[in-house]
């Protein structure tokens, strides 16, 4: 298993992988938004870590579609389905590799984002707290509708049209956590723990429906 | 060990692919499918290896620890399950850790990485990238996964399509090894693949399959 997570790992750094495309993009819809809003300072931090957030979940659904397009084209995910290793396992570990090839380096470039919209020290720990503990729910989700998608061709917008919808309550309470963090009567933690929540249950549901959304579209 | 087939159908879309294929294959023993094309010998390949959930019929192993024909299995597709932008050791380094499991870490069967290139002859290119190699050098590395790890039943789908006649040679070699170690293999070809003894299945449209142990590639004016 701990070769599969090094060897998507490795797809993801290595030319044509999402990890440079990802960070791109999110780079993209962040510096942007100074030049559409104005110079108002007090406006972009304040309005700072939804764009931040909203950056960070376009990027991470950009690259879902080809969590196991690329392994269905090449005949390897036929071979997966076949092993005695469950095909729970092998989804979770493609999912956290995934991530920590793609969801990760986003994470890593928010606080350098968050200069071009005066997010202060506080604000830009929670956003990238907040990242860090959100960004794994949207792979999960979105690794049902990769599954479900992989037989179509340029399957991409339609994985993020089914996924958006599951992913807008990660949205939510990601950013309702940062203002909590923020401002003085929003609370932190209670947001910030249903994140948690939102992550680890569909780190259990994603790969089970998106193993099983494999098996039935093998033909 | 056995591996027992029955009376498998597949109907898609409304239409039947085949219906009725029985076989059964003992270790050592080659099964080699022929027919037109379209007639449905990739289907077949693709019901035995379990990847394909809504056959008819039964598939079974016998005699063994296995619990499903699928994880007995190393199947060899249309497709060579590499990946272009890594190096041919990385992709065989991966299948390797990837499908050995405690049953057969220790057997005597399993080649290491650079012994398995060496078995198909492609000492070179180990350390290139997949994607440059040739149709025919691609398939060949494709091969040499089979040997990374043991599994009994080689499911095999048009396996020299790409290569050339002494390439041919050195993977009827192959293929001999695996039915001395006790393996079974089923292949579908175009080609006559040269295994010394073989049953024959021989699909046609809107007829029943045939099982015989004639050669349907032999020439006539030899026999």
């Amino acid at each position: 298993m701990w070769a599969l997570f090094l060897r998507d790992l490795r797809l993801s750094m290595r030319a044509g992988g999402g990890a440079l495309i990802g960070v791109l993009f999110f780079l993209a819809v962040v510096a942007v938004i100074p030049f559409g809003v104005g110079p108002d300072l007090k406006l972009l931090s304040l309005i700072g870590p939804a764009i931040l957030w909203i950056g960070a979940l376009l990027a991470a659904l950009l690259g879902l579609d080809r969590l196991f397009q690329h392994d269905r084209e090449d005949g390897s995910l036929d071979i997966m389905l076949m092993q005695e290793t469950p095909m729970f396992l092998t989804v979770l570990v493609k999912c956290l590799a995934h991530w920590a090839g793609t969801g990760l380096p986003l994470i890593i470039a928010s606080p350098v984002l968050g200069l071009l919209m005066n997010i202060k020290g506080v604000a830009m720990l929670a956003v990238a707290a907040t990242l860090l503990v959100g960004t794994p729910a949207i792979t999960f989700i979105g690794a049902v509708g990769a599954a479900v998608s992989v037989a179509l061709p340029r399957g991409g917008v339609l994985v993020s049209v089914l996924v958006l919808p599951l992913a807008v309550p990660v949205l939510i309470f990601g950013v309702s956590a940062v203002y909590g963090a923020v401002e003085d009567p929003a609370p932190f933690t209670p947001p910030f723990l249903i994140l948690c929540a939102i992550t680890l249950f569909f780190s259990v549901l994603g790969p089970l429906a998106a193993s099983a959304a494999l098996r039935a579209s093998a033909d | 060990m056995r591996l027992l087939a029955e009376n498998i159908s597949v109907a898609r879309g409304g239409q039947i692919f085949f219906s009725g294929i029985s076989f059964s294959l003992s270790s050592g023993e080659a099964l080699v499918v022929s027919g037109p094309n379209g007639v449905g010998k990739s289907t077949l390949l693709r019901v035995l290896a379990g990847l394909l959930p809504d056959a008819q019929g039964a598939v079974t192993l016998e005699g063994g620890p296995y619990e499903t024909v699928a994880e007995a299995s190393h199947y060899l597709g249309h497709h060579n399950g590499m990946k272009p932008e890594l190096t041919v050791s990385e992709n065989l380094d991966f299948w390797q850790k990837f499908m050995i499991n405690e049953a057969n870490a220790q057997d005597h069967r399993v080649l290491s990485v650079p012994d398995a290139v060496a078995a198909v002859g492609l000492e070179g290119v180990a350390h290139l990238p997949f994607g440059y190699l040739s149709a025919g050098q691609k398939r060949r590395i494709a091969m040499a996964r089979l040997m990374t790890s043991f599994r009994p039943v080689w499911i095999l789908d048009e396996p020299t399509a790409a290569l050339d006649l002494a390439s041919r040679h050195m993977f009827a070699d192959l293929v001999e090894d695996q039915l001395e170690a006790g393996g079974m293999v089923i292949a579908a070809t175009h080609q006559p693949l040269g295994f010394e003894k073989a049953q024959n299945l021989v699909l046609m449209p809107d007829e029943d399959a045939r099982l015989s142990h004639e050669d349907p590639f032999a020439d006539p004016e030899a026999g």
